[in-house]
């Protein structure tokens, strides 16, 4: 072979020429999407430590791709085969194993719905569940603020996606990540690119979207309320809360083990007071290992034949719907323990109720600081914030046995 | 490296060609049923656990307020009688969890302690909440 026919091949083989035959356009675009998503990750600051891996995976699985299939860092078709049970290879991770790229060995946590798991056991060693266990009837603002994930679903089904498809994307309306991942993981394993960066971006957006909602549907003397200081919750409270969290929810919904039991193992490690090593590791090391592995495989599945359709455009159109109609849920609820209370309870609380820790409680802090300078909201609203993260679960546990099969 | 042969890879092209969905498809009516079940499985899941938290709330304020009067029982002998001043209701400081109750312990020896003690602990002395100070003789 001689030197033009070796440089003809090295430019044959190069992915610049690739982007020009077949569907090499679609990974083109969804390198620009890639591109996007890190501006708004690294320069918006919109969930970066998630939105910065899910864009660089989608980057590398897309650019990668267009290298050919020997040297791609993700292979939709083997995760394809995998999960089409007419497949010689169907759950087959040896196949996976031996013939994956990098990523593909990496998204065998998300598949096998290990890193939202190990996320949860972070978020439990990083959550201080005081506020709810002083006030209790905070766990009804969280069940409130999962309207959208019901009403998104049953919107889904009239658009034409099916049974599971539109509860993975309904639980957007959880505006929890990790839940969201594992259920589209489980149910509706196709969408889970979409819905990923869906979820992750309106989380990004509550500062935006919420206040909105939340002065059309509050007086300016209900956003005023100053609300009681709680009571002090002793250490054996916080000891048993999660042991008791665990048992009940577990047993009510045992689909809900997955999320609930290591969200209130974290939480347990947090409190018991003798297991501080532990504790530490899965607030920050395991957390952020986890969470660099959950972006990168995630991202990866956003390949241009799976993302760039009508699909994908409902997806954000529907969990946008399911933000504004949690928090419409919350704040109404809200609205109502205020009437109830006899004025007592700040109704912008409610809408904390969507999950989202800590950012959906610190818009109702700002919110209600707002109207009242001297009003701080942010320890009553932490209380809905953490009953949305086990609503949703909830939710999610439902929706799993429901359609789970 | 990766080592795939050619047939392999078609094979592997050739079941990305079928798309992998699964579910049914639901008609409106149950779609609205599983909606309305759904939520309110929620609602009735958290108002039960709301319950359950609220009983453990009310057996351990109960178990912490006999504790407390246990300890008032044994140490009022010990602090020298006073005759009974009118009982004047004070306003909280904001941000102030209730007053301190000193047993032979001067009030500025005790702000001393409290501010060594945020100082040690590393957090601001709002955050902290002291409930008594006893001098150990």
């Amino acid at each position: 072979m001689n030197i033009f026919e070796s440089l003809g091949k090295l430019v044959n083989e190069s992915g610049f020429a690739m982007m020009m035959t077949g569907d090499g356009w679609k990974n083109l675009v969804m390198i620009l999407i890639a591109c996007v998503l890190l501006y708004l990750g690294i320069k918006k600051q919109y969930e970066p430590l998630l939105m910065v891996g899910i864009a660089m995976g989608c980057l590398l699985a897309n650019a990668s791709a267009l290298g050919g299939f020997s040297n791609a860092l993700y292979h939709q078709e083997l995760w394809d085969s995998f999960l089409n049970e007419s497949s010689e290879y169907y759950h087959d991770y040896g196949h996976i194993l031996a013939q994956g790229g990098l990523i593909d060995i990496l998204y065998i946590g998300v598949k096998a719905g290990v890193y939202p798991c190990l996320i949860f056991i972070g978020i439990g060693a990083m959550t201080d569940f005081g506020p709810l266990i002083s006030n209790p009837t905070s766990l009804l603002l969280g069940a409130a603020a999962q309207f959208g994930v019901f009403l998104a679903f049953f919107g889904a089904t009239f658009l034409g996606f099916n049974g599971n498809e539109a509860a993975s994307i309904g639980i957007i309306g959880g505006a929890d990540g990790p839940t969201a991942i594992l259920t589209t993981t489980k149910l509706a394993p196709h969408l889970l690119g979409p819905i990923a960066v869906a979820a992750y971006s309106y989380m990004a957006l509550i500062p935006m979207i919420q206040p909105p909602l939340m002065m059309a549907l509050t007086t300016k003397k209900e956003r005023a309320v100053k609300m009681e200081q709680l009571r002090q919750v002793s250490k054996t409270e916080k000891i048993l809360f999660p042991i008791v969290v665990a048992i009940f929810v577990i047993l009510l919904l045992p689909s809900t083990a997955p999320l609930i039991g290591c969200l209130m193992f974290g939480n347990l490690l947090k409190e018991t007071g003798v297991t501080e090593r532990l504790s530490d590791v899965a607030q920050n090391a395991l957390m952020n290992i986890v969470t660099l592995f959950l972006g990168i495989s995630v991202g990866a599945t956003m390949v241009g034949s799976n993302f760039l359709n009508w699909e994908t455009i409902w997806i954000v159109v529907l969990g946008l719907v399911a933000f504004g109609c949690s928090t419409i849920g919350g704040l109404l609820v809200g609205k109502l323990m205020y009437k109830l209370s006899g004025g007592k309870i700040n109704p912008l609380i409610g809408s904390a109720g969507v999950s989202a820790v800590p950012m959906a409680a610190r818009v109702s802090q700002k919110v209600g600081q707002k109207e009242n300078p001297s009003n701080f909201l942010l320890m009553h609203a932490m209380g809905p914030n953490v009953a949305g993260v086990i609503g949703s679960a909830i939710a999610a546990g439902f929706l799993m046995s429901m359609f789970g099969g | 490296m990766l080592f795939i042969t050619p047939a392999a890879a078609e094979g592997a092209a050739q079941a990305a060609q079928t798309v992998v969905k699964k579910g049914e498809m639901l008609s409106a009516g149950t779609a609205f049923v599983d909606s309305l079940l759904g939520y309110l499985v929620v609602f009735i899941g958290l108002t039960l656990l709301m319950l359950v938290i609220m009983l453990v709330g009310k057996i351990m304020v109960a178990s912490a307020k006999k504790k407390v009067t246990k300890v008032v029982e044994t140490a009022v002998p010990a602090v020298p009688a006073h005759p009974a001043a009118p009982a004047v209701k004070k306003e909280l400081a904001p941000g102030s969890a209730g007053d301190i109750k000193l047993y032979d312990t001067d009030p500025r020896d005790a702000a001393m302690i409290m501010a060594i003690v945020a100082n040690k602990l590393g957090k601001p002395l709002n955050e902290l909440r002291f409930i008594s100070i006893r001098e150990v003789k």
